[in-house]
């Protein structure tokens, strides 16, 4: 009986695992733990409303990839769409970003092949949450290659939750940025590992994540942008460090070859432009050096709301303390400069300013910003802890070289030589994790609230507290699916394009892929015309059905009429027929009675208001209140000559009027 | 006879007290339908009462379709064959009971929102019969007391929602005098163009239901205009006829109920649940009118015990519902699939009515040869079809343990793999 315990710890012995061991397990399940809660904390939309498609792009992505499962990938090539764009069409195969869609498909079929009986919605919704806990093994692995494991472990837990990152990649939100988030890291983090390294094979692989980035993203401009720019400076540092021997012959020679660079560089662009060798930069571009751009000249990309400069709470939001820790990552990176935190520093310092542009490169400048902010908090954690380990160490050592009761006085004799050194790094450790646990209930907070609505369903609160559902979308897009003719062209203002070739699956005018400015310029001039004017347009375009949004009776605040100076904007940009000021009442955009004659009959506002006039939307007011927008409105008799009511949703929400067909000819 | 034309399904009762006038016993009594009527007969029952006053209990009879050879003008033949046979001089009653679908035909075609669906139903004032008529009254129920118009042939008269037609006194064999009702029948016309019903068993004791509807309002075309603010203000003058919501009878102890479509979830349905049955409550999308369609999915699970038995055999059988579980409504097409669980054997259907059979294989989750699935056809349904049906098949329970096994050992792999790539060094270099 003696032996037993004995053998027992021997045992316990075998099984221990040693330090490096240890290391190495705690590393691999922390880095499992944060791959699962990247893909659940994502997850809150399939939860709260259902495993459904979100937004318009993606709609516009999950038609695609049905036609490809369908279809095959030759046919998917070669897809004409005649679904869109109507009379014009859309050549689908030759103008998308097929990395997403593939993705998608290859995923489904290696699925299928393991015997998953999984439709292929399930893996368009969930292909971006994947895709995000891929990318948290990227930012660890780039982390721990720019700094060390420890940094890399946290960048891997910041990235799994950052907002900015969520916003475009929680389950539903099918779309590019998904998997080229994924992509862009990966790639860098090959590239920099291939700059370490100096291996062929690296690089190579960079290579291939390149070109899964370019298949897969408008946004890998930003990669072939920035690596040129990397090995500038990269030349430039070494070159410096050459030169610096000789201040004199550097700075004259910096000075020549930086004007005959620019020169050299302006002349060519402009013969470049003139000849056409050089075909000049699509508008998104301009607007990115120059914010102002897009305001003053094209309407259509000033009218997108993710096309808007960032606004510091936005910033606030996507980011929260890691908009502090940034410039503390930054700093830390200019302490130990090397080829790796160059790189990082550079990748940062650009995306920051393209974030700051357009809200919706904020998405692109969140890996960066959580890497530099992670070898933040990795060096300040790292440099404290060794503070407190090291005075532990004494205290150890003093212990043990000193016998049993001169213990205390020994610590007492520490504490004075360093007296505030422990207490200040306890405090600011637990500072570090107060922040810490800030930011993960703040992200959490905002992937709720914020960013896992599908806004294809609206939820309300009901005046009992209950939630309400408003799903007047699909209700809207299935009647026109079932109960129209198949060829029946719809006209709608361009956002909802997407939606009504994948729900309704029927033709439309223009879409969400604004390639053609003219069309929608032309639907636009249509919906502000008076209603005579308006169905000679609608009649050239062979249009049958003419859908509007409407949340006058919900107090859905993004319909149509709040859209409607977009469309007399871009509109009036090619029909100088259309003047704004013709809708305004001294530079004032309203409905009620007060409003611009012009504005009381253009047919979006017949259309939104048909009937309007007779409805109670709310108790003690007037028939015909307008709950959006806070008033009654101005035209309550609005009669429609060429168009009739179709349907309208329950709440009103998306209204369909058919066009009638001409009326005989009287008898002469 | 008493025809019920409330709903959109014709209701036929007869009431036949049948003579023997012949000289030999016979047991067989032949009903005939004019061939635009066969074609609709969706189905044909025959009772008779047996005891005396209030002991009275109700028996089915057989009853056959039947060709003849000297039908005239293509008249279909149902022959109900009695239990004890007729001898010469003998009489007894039969209660017939008959149903037809697509009787109605909407005039005016095509109707506005606020018109209400005006119908037509063409039959004959006594029924086409290969035997001597004596006597015959015909009752015709109307769903309203506005009835545009009926075919007089005296003596015939109309009180309230009730037509009258005779008593007519001796007519010939296959004499036949036409009749024209137009009424008004705002009852909504719910035809499902076509059903697939799959019923999955799992031995893990659950029962997977899954139903797939065509669903069409088939009464008069809507025309024109679609006014929401009327629809909501005034909703019995304005879409009297639409059909609104649906009311599915699902079995007890139903569980994870969803309705959805094509393009995903549909929020307004309500179940109420008790010990007896469950209902669901369903609204399509939009309300429907004429000619407008929808289509969705229903499924639920089922606790396994209530439905899966075992033969003194040792085989197994399924004993679930065949028809339709939507109230008042028509199924143009039904296709009953039974997915059996993987390695089951011998499967074999046994229905109360005539249907197609035949047999597929589905590849659910983890599956490897694929699961047998017995497919049963049928046109033309009305809810009366909602009996029971039987599909038997052996299965070996070891089967059931196939799929954890290759669960548990493709993970037994990946961690061996996991465990071998840590203690091999696989380095060329020392």
């Amino acid at each position: 009986m003696a032996t037993m315990p004995a053998s027992a710890s021997d045992l316990l012995k075998s099984f221990k695992l040693k330090t490096k061991q240890q290391e190495l397990l705690i590393r691999v399940s922390i880095l499992c733990l944060v791959y699962i809660l990247a893909f659940i904390t994502r997850l809150f939309s399939v939860l709260r409303y259902e495993s459904m498609i979100h937004e318009f792009d993606p709609y516009f992505n999950y038609r695609t990839t049905l036609y490809l499962t369908e279809n095959g990938f030759y046919d998917f090539w070669n897809w004409f769409d005649y679904e869109s764009w109507y009379p014009l069409g859309r050549i689908v195969g030759g103008t998308l970003y097929p990395g997403l869609m593939v993705t998608a498909v290859l995923i489904y079929r290696i699925l299928r092949f393991l015997r998953f009986a999984v439709h292929i919605r399930e893996v368009c919704v969930l292909t971006a949450p994947f895709f995000a806990s891929n990318t948290t093994l990227v930012a660890y692995f780039f982390g721990k290659e720019i700094w060390d494991s420890g940094a890399g472990l946290v960048a891997a837990i910041l990235i799994a939750i950052c907002p900015g990152y969520i916003s475009r990649s929680v389950a539903g939100s099918y779309d590019n940025e998904g998997v080229a988030i994924f992509a862009l890291l990966f790639t860098f983090y090959v590239f920099v590992k291939a700059v370490n390294t100096g291996s062929l094979a690296w690089s190579l692989v960079s290579a291939f994540g390149y070109f899964y980035m370019v298949s897969a993203w408008g946004g890998y401009v930003f990669i072939i942008n920035l690596i040129p720019l990397y090995v500038l400076v990269f030349y430039f540092l070494d070159w410096v460090k050459h030169m610096l021997s000789d201040t004199k012959l550097f700075q004259a020679f910096l000075r020549i070859t930086v004007t005959c660079a620019v020169a050299v560089g302006g002349i060519a662009l402009g013969l470049g432009m003139v000849s056409g060798y050089i075909s000049p930069w699509t508008g998104r571009f301009y607007s990115l050096l120059d914010p102002t751009y897009a305001k003053d000249h094209i309407p259509i990309i000033a009218s997108v709301s993710e096309h808007q400069p960032t606004a510091w709470s936005s910033f606030m939001f996507d980011f929260h303390i890691l908009l502090f820790l940034f410039p503390a990552g930054l700093y830390f990176c200019f302490k130990r400069l090397s080829d790796a935190t160059i790189f990082i520093v550079m990748y940062g310092l650009t995306s920051m300013y393209f974030a700051g542009v357009m809200v919706r490169l904020i998405l692109v400048a969140t890996p960066a910003v959580c890497l530099i902010s992670a070898i933040a908090v990795s060096a300040t954690v790292k440099n404290l802890t060794v503070l407190l380990r090291s005075k532990n160490k004494v205290v150890q050592t003093g212990s043990t070289k000193r016998s049993g009761g001169s213990q205390s006085s020994s610590k007492a004799l520490l504490d004075q030589s360093q007296p505030f050194q422990k207490n200040g790094a306890i405090a600011l450790l637990f500072g570090a994790f107060y922040l810490l646990s800030r930011y993960a209930t703040h992200c959490t907070w905002v992937t709720s609230e914020a960013y896992s609505s599908p806004s294809i369903v609206l939820a309300a609160r009901g005046a009992h507290g209950n939630r309400v559902i408003f799903d007047d979308y699909r209700e809207a897009y299935f009647w026109l699916r079932q109960n129209t003719p198949q060829d029946a062209k719809v006209m709608s203002w361009w956002d909802y394009g997407y939606q009504i070739t994948a729900m309704g699956n029927r033709t439309v005018i223009v879409d969400n892929n604004t390639w053609n400015n003219t069309h929608i310029a032309t639907v636009g001039r249509a919906m502000s015309s008076y209603e005579d004017e308006a169905i000679e347009i609608i009649r050239s375009l062979d249009v049958d059905y003419v859908l509007v949004v409407f949340g006058g009776v919900t107090g859905y605040s993004s319909d149509d009429i709040n859209k409607f100076l977009w469309m007399v904007r871009i509109g009036g940009g090619v029909f100088p027929v259309i003047k704004e000021p013709d809708y305004l009442v001294n530079g004032e955009y309203r409905v009620d009675k007060g409003a611009a004659p012009k504005m009381l009959n253009c047919l979006m506002y017949k259309l939104c208001y048909y009937r309007f006039g007779e409805m109670m939307t709310e108790y003690g007011k007037p028939p015909g209140y307008d709950r959006a927008r806070g008033v009654e409105i101005g035209n309550k008799d609005v009669k429609l000559e060429h168009l009739e009511e179709a349907f309208t949703t329950s709440n009103w929400i998306v209204r369909i009027y058919r066009v009638k067909p001409p009326n005989n000819r009287c008898e002469i | 006879m008493q025809i019920d034309l409330s709903s959109h399904i014709v209701k036929v009762y007869l009431t036949l007290k049948v003579e023997n006038a012949g000289s030999t016993p016979t047991s067989e009594v032949l009903l005939s339908f004019p061939p635009t009527q066969a074609d609709h007969l969706a189905t044909v029952e025959a009772l008779v009462t047996k005891g005396k006053r209030k002991k009275t209990t109700l028996v089915r009879l057989d009853v056959k379709p039947t060709e003849l050879p000297d039908a005239p003008n293509d008249a279909k033949y149902f022959t109900i064959y009695l239990a004890n046979p007729l001898k010469s001089g003998e009489s007894a009653t039969i209660e017939v009971l008959y149903l037809l679908t697509h009787s109605q035909e909407p005039f005016p075609a095509e109707i506005a929102q606020s018109e209400s669906q005006l119908v037509y139903y063409r039959d004959s004032a006594w029924i086409l019969s290969p035997y001597h008529i004596k006597q015959q009254t015909t009752f015709i129920k109307t769903p309203s007391t506005k009835v545009e118009s009926f075919t007089r042939v005296e003596p015939s008269n109309r009180a309230g929602t009730e037509i009258k037609y005779g008593p007519y006194e001796d007519h010939l064999p296959y004499s036949f005098s036409p009749i024209l009702i137009h009424f008004e029948n705002n009852s909504p016309f719910a035809v499902v163009e076509e059903l697939v019903r799959e019923v999955e068993i799992s031995h893990w004791g659950n029962l997977q239901v899954t139903e797939q509807y065509t669903l069409v309002h088939a009464g008069a075309r809507h025309k024109g205009v679609f006014s929401r603010v009327d629809y909501q203000s005034r909703p019995t003058l304005n879409g009297a006829s639409s059909l609104r919501y649906l009311l599915a009878r699902l079995p007890p102890r139903v569980h994870s109920v969803y309705y959805r479509d094509e393009i995903g979830n549909i929020s307004s349905s309500h179940l109420r649940t008790d010990s007896r049955k469950s209902e669901l409550e369903i609204e399509p999308r939009y309300p429907l009118f004429g000619g407008w369609k929808a289509t969705f999915v229903i499924g639920y699970g089922l606790p396994l015990q209530d439905f899966l038995f075992e033969t003194s055999d040792d085989r197994r059988y399924l004993n679930f519902t065949f028809g339709c579980p939507l109230l008042e409504t028509v199924v143009d097409k039904l296709t009953v699939k039974v997915v059996l669980p993987e390695g089951s054997k011998d499967p074999s259907a046994v229905v109360p009515f005539p249907v197609e059979q035949h047999l597929e294989t589905k590849y659910s989750y983890l599956d490897v040869v694929g699961r047998t699935v017995v497919v049963m056809e049928k046109k033309n349904l009305v809810p009366t079809h909602n009996s029971h049906f039987q599909v038997y098949y052996t299965f070996k329970p070891i089967f059931m343990f196939a799929e954890p096994l290759m669960l548990a050992s493709a993970f037994f792999l990946f961690f061996v793999a996991c465990v071998a790539y840590l203690h091999i060094d696989l380095s060329i270099r020392k």
